[in-house]
């Protein structure tokens, strides 16, 4: 039985806000997505220019060799507002703690191989530091960059960022309480394995494009990163290896993974598609980028993975990547 | 290393530690100033990033957990307010223009908060602050973002809220507020935190927030208030963090103090101005009053901030340049203001009145010794213009402050019967401000302040030339948002829905 509950009707004088009808038209009803994104964003008419930098504007689009007819066409296509991201990731870490919780009472941990466990510390808890600068960065493309549904989304990402090196940070503690923390500190700082990333990290944090940042970061690195150190080396090595215990703690990581890939391959196809030029300086950035990440991120995976088997995992990586960037419109 | 520990129980402060603090490094590939470039240039001094103390220890995974209940919430009452045609449970509908102020006017000074503290996330050198002003920076578009859907209900029914995103950059009372969050912006990390962290979030919140938020629960404006409630808890987590900040920069270096002081000076004036629009809102625009502007600038004003600046003054930092002209100033502020926005009501997207036979007995009892005497003629004039027939506007086009971008039309701190007006010469151009405070703020930087985008001179200027027809097309102002409300659709249809729902 359905009730129809009765209010008064009273007829509305405006569908929406002016600025969304602009855009949208008013047939229908815009998306809370939509109020909460559009325009936010100062344009016209700002005061004063940065005194530290007086030759930029308070918001300037020409900060990137990007250009874009408008800013706003870089929708998010998970249609994250404050909202429905901190429900999604609510969500998400219910269940990490559960499963922290599952790993404790079922001492996982303490039965791990010992093998696993040195692969788990020597290349999973230094990339905290990574978590670290990528959420640096991602900070600055929210600050720096231009319209409000291309930066609301790096400020979620730098957040989800810190979120990451939080749950290693715990994972770090479980295996070799405070001590496994200061040794991968130590890795980080001198061992031979991690100083070229290192060095590239710090390299990325003195770029001030925020949109060559975005695609250094979001798209080269962690689209290398990810797939081989979660997909490839948690996921399978580890689990083959008896190391379960493990996966379950960077589940998080993996399904995060696989949700911002939508969004920022969108953001890339959207901005190679505006024009040649874009196309041509995104395939600059993401050619570049990706030789140069693959390279440094051999002496990593060979942390987890010995000899040639790491060159196959990180060739193949680079090559989905590539495809990625295919699909996106570049190289083509 | 012994890889199989029994794991420690760490107390909260130091599980913080490693899960923030611990993530940085000592970059030695690339000069600390190739990545944070922007932290020396005003001179302030840090020694030692790492005795930043954090003001809260919150971690992703809490902070998801916590925010999200509290989302929950809050969308589960504005759906049923909107449902149930909450509208119409306001006291009536002169209170919407209290909150159409505040979208035009708040909720872009909430986004630019966003924006800022992301950069001054990303400028500070020590991950401490980096962290702390992050999570600030989140909380703040969570702020604009909640603020428009509750106005997004209000805006299916009444005039004036359609087009704040243009009026935002257009119309020329907004100048005011978006003139304050550019000046902080534009500012460098460090004095941005103290325009809005401290002085804005700390001093100066309560005259703003508790305003606001009581006058919306006083007229049944459930989604505002609902608002009000849902951001507490980080606007208290935002006090916090303004508050370290200024000892942090204090403790550092003596050197830091004069220029703090500096700050803390033109900040404070620079948001007293800014809140003359929020003492005009309680003294005039809530029809069920929560208090006097007088009486919120007693206690969040002077017992708050005294409290404050003693407990500052072991650092060697004193009361606010300027403090006792705005002492002076309360007891007026407010009726020069609406006095004005009445007689520019031709030009504004909300509504301005005279006040009913009732408020004047209010303001009266208020403002014993200023109301009746100065401001209640002027007022009896507008109401004996509208008796007879006809309207109470001015046409001249008012002279903007330089500064704060409000029409200078304050008076002398020690004489109520003159108009306040200050000049200053720079590279051969005159400047005019509506009080010694604002002059002062100019000529500490009077080359940042030639560069104010004055919204009366652009009317005047090509393409609209002075076409007032061609202005309100240009700033999206439809006539009828605008004027007395007593002729107001808004009231009409309010009253017309209101009759309807209690006779169905």
């Amino acid at each position: 039985m359905q009730i129809d509950v009765q209010t008064v009707n009273i007829e509305q004088k405006n569908q929406t806000f002016t600025h969304l009808k602009r855009r949208f038209g008013d047939k229908k009803i815009p998306s809370r997505y939509q109020e909460a994104s559009y325009d936010l964003q100062a344009t016209e008419n700002l005061h004063y220019r940065p005194t530290w930098a007086p030759e930029q504007e308070l918001y300037d689009p020409n900060l990137s060799k990007i250009r874009m007819t408008d800013w706003y066409d870089l929708k998010d296509p998970r249609q994250f507002y404050y909202s429905t991201y901190t429900l999604t990731r609510a969500r998400q870490q219910e269940t990490m703690e559960s499963n922290f919780k599952t790993v404790e009472s079922l001492n996982l941990i303490e039965n791990l191989p010992d093998q696993v466990l040195k692969i788990a510390q020597d290349l999973l808890i230094p990339l905290r530091h990574v978590n670290y600068a990528s959420n640096l960065n991602n900070t600055l493309v929210c600050g720096y960059g231009y319209g409000t549904v291309f930066t609301q989304p790096c400020i979620y990402h730098a957040m989800d960022n810190l979120g990451i090196a939080q749950y290693l940070s715990r994972l770090g503690l479980m295996i070799g309480d405070v001590e496994s923390l200061e040794v991968a500190k130590q890795d980080w700082m001198n061992s031979d394995a991690w100083q070229p990333l290192r060095r590239s990290l710090e390299d990325l944090m003195c770029v001030r494009d925020p949109v060559e940042v975005f695609i250094k970061q979001n798209f080269v690195l962690d689209g290398l990163l990810y797939p081989l150190v979660y997909q490839r080396i948690a996921d399978k090595h580890l689990l083959e290896l008896g190391g379960s215990g493990i996966s379950i703690l960077t589940q998080f990581m993996t399904n995060w993974y696989q949700e911002s890939v939508r969004w920022v391959d969108s953001v890339l196809k959207t901005m190679a598609d505006e024009s040649p030029q874009n196309k041509a300086v995104l395939e600059e950035w993401v050619g570049s980028a990706a030789n140069h990440f693959t390279s440094v991120l051999l002496p990593v995976v060979a942390l987890a993975v010995q000899g040639n088997d790491a060159d196959e995992l990180v060739s193949e990586v680079h090559d989905e990547l590539m495809t990625r960037a295919s699909k996106a419109g570049l190289f083509r | 290393m012994d890889i199989k520990k029994t794991p420690r129980k760490l107390n909260v402060k130091e599980k913080y530690r490693l899960m923030t603090r611990d993530l940085a490094w000592e970059p030695s590939y690339r000069d600390e100033k190739e990545i944070y470039p922007y932290v020396d240039y005003e001179g302030i001094k840090i020694h030692d990033w790492s005795k930043w103390e954090d003001p809260f220890r919150l971690t992703m995974d809490a902070y998801w957990k916590y925010q999200a209940e509290k989302e929950r919430k809050y969308y589960a009452i504005i759906d049923a307010h909107a449902q149930n045609n909450g509208h119409l449970n306001v006291t009536d509908a002169r209170y919407l223009t209290a909150i159409k102020l505040f979208l035009q006017g708040i909720s872009p000074g909430e986004y630019a908060a966003h924006r800022g503290f992301a950069r001054v996330g990303r400028e500070f050198a020590g991950v401490g602050p980096q962290v702390a002003c992050q999570m600030q920076s989140i909380d703040e578009i969570r702020h604009a973002q909640t603020q428009v859907h509750a106005m997004s209900n209000y805006n299916k029914y009444y005039n004036g809220f359609k087009d704040f995103a243009q009026q935002r950059d257009r119309i020329w009372y907004t100048s005011v507020p978006r003139s304050f969050f550019d000046d902080a912006m534009s500012a460098g990390p460090f004095e941005f935190l103290i325009a809005i962290g401290f002085s804005f979030e700390y001093v100066l919140t309560n005259l703003l927030f508790v305003p606001f938020m009581s006058g919306a629960a006083y007229n049944g404006d459930m989604a505002t208030c609902t608002f009000g409630f849902s951001a507490q808890s980080d606007e208290a987590r935002h006090m916090t963090l303004g508050l370290e900040c200024i000892k942090f920069m204090l403790e550092q270096d003596p050197a830091n103090i004069p220029i703090v002081q500096k700050w803390i000076d033109k900040w404070f004036w620079r948001g007293c101005r800014l809140l003359t629009l929020v003492a005009a809102m309680m003294d005039y625009m809530l029809p069920k009053r929560v208090m006097s502007w007088r009486e919120a600038w007693n206690i969040y004003g002077v017992e708050n901030g005294n409290a404050l600046f003693r407990d500052l003054a072991r650092y060697g930092i004193r009361q606010p340049m300027h403090w006792d002209d705005v002492e002076k100033s309360i007891d007026h502020t407010s009726h020069q203001i609406m006095l004005g926005l009445y007689q520019w009501k031709f030009g504004t997207a909300f509504h301005s009145w005279t006040p009913t036979a009732s408020d004047i007995e209010w303001l009266k009892e208020k403002y014993p010794t200023t109301f009746e005497q100065y401001y209640l003629p002027r007022w009896e004039y507008a109401i004996a213009q509208k008796e007879a027939g006809g309207e109470y506007n001015n046409f001249g086009l008012p002279k903007l402050c330089q500064t704060c971008q409000l029409p200078c039309l304050f008076t002398e701190p020690d004489d109520p019967t003159q108009l306040a007006h200050r000049e200053t010469e720079f590279e051969g151009e005159k400047y005019h401000f509506c009080s010694d405070g604002c002059q002062h703020v100019f000529d500490q930087e009077p080359e940042k302040y030639v560069q104010a985008w004055l919204p009366m001179p652009a009317l005047m200027q090509a393409p609209l030339k002075g076409d007032l027809a061609a202005w309100m097309e240009w700033v999206s102002l439809e006539p009828t948002a605008a004027g007395d409300y007593a002729n107001s659709e808004d009231k009409a249809n309010f009253e017309k829905w209101r009759k309807q729902v209690s006779t169905d």
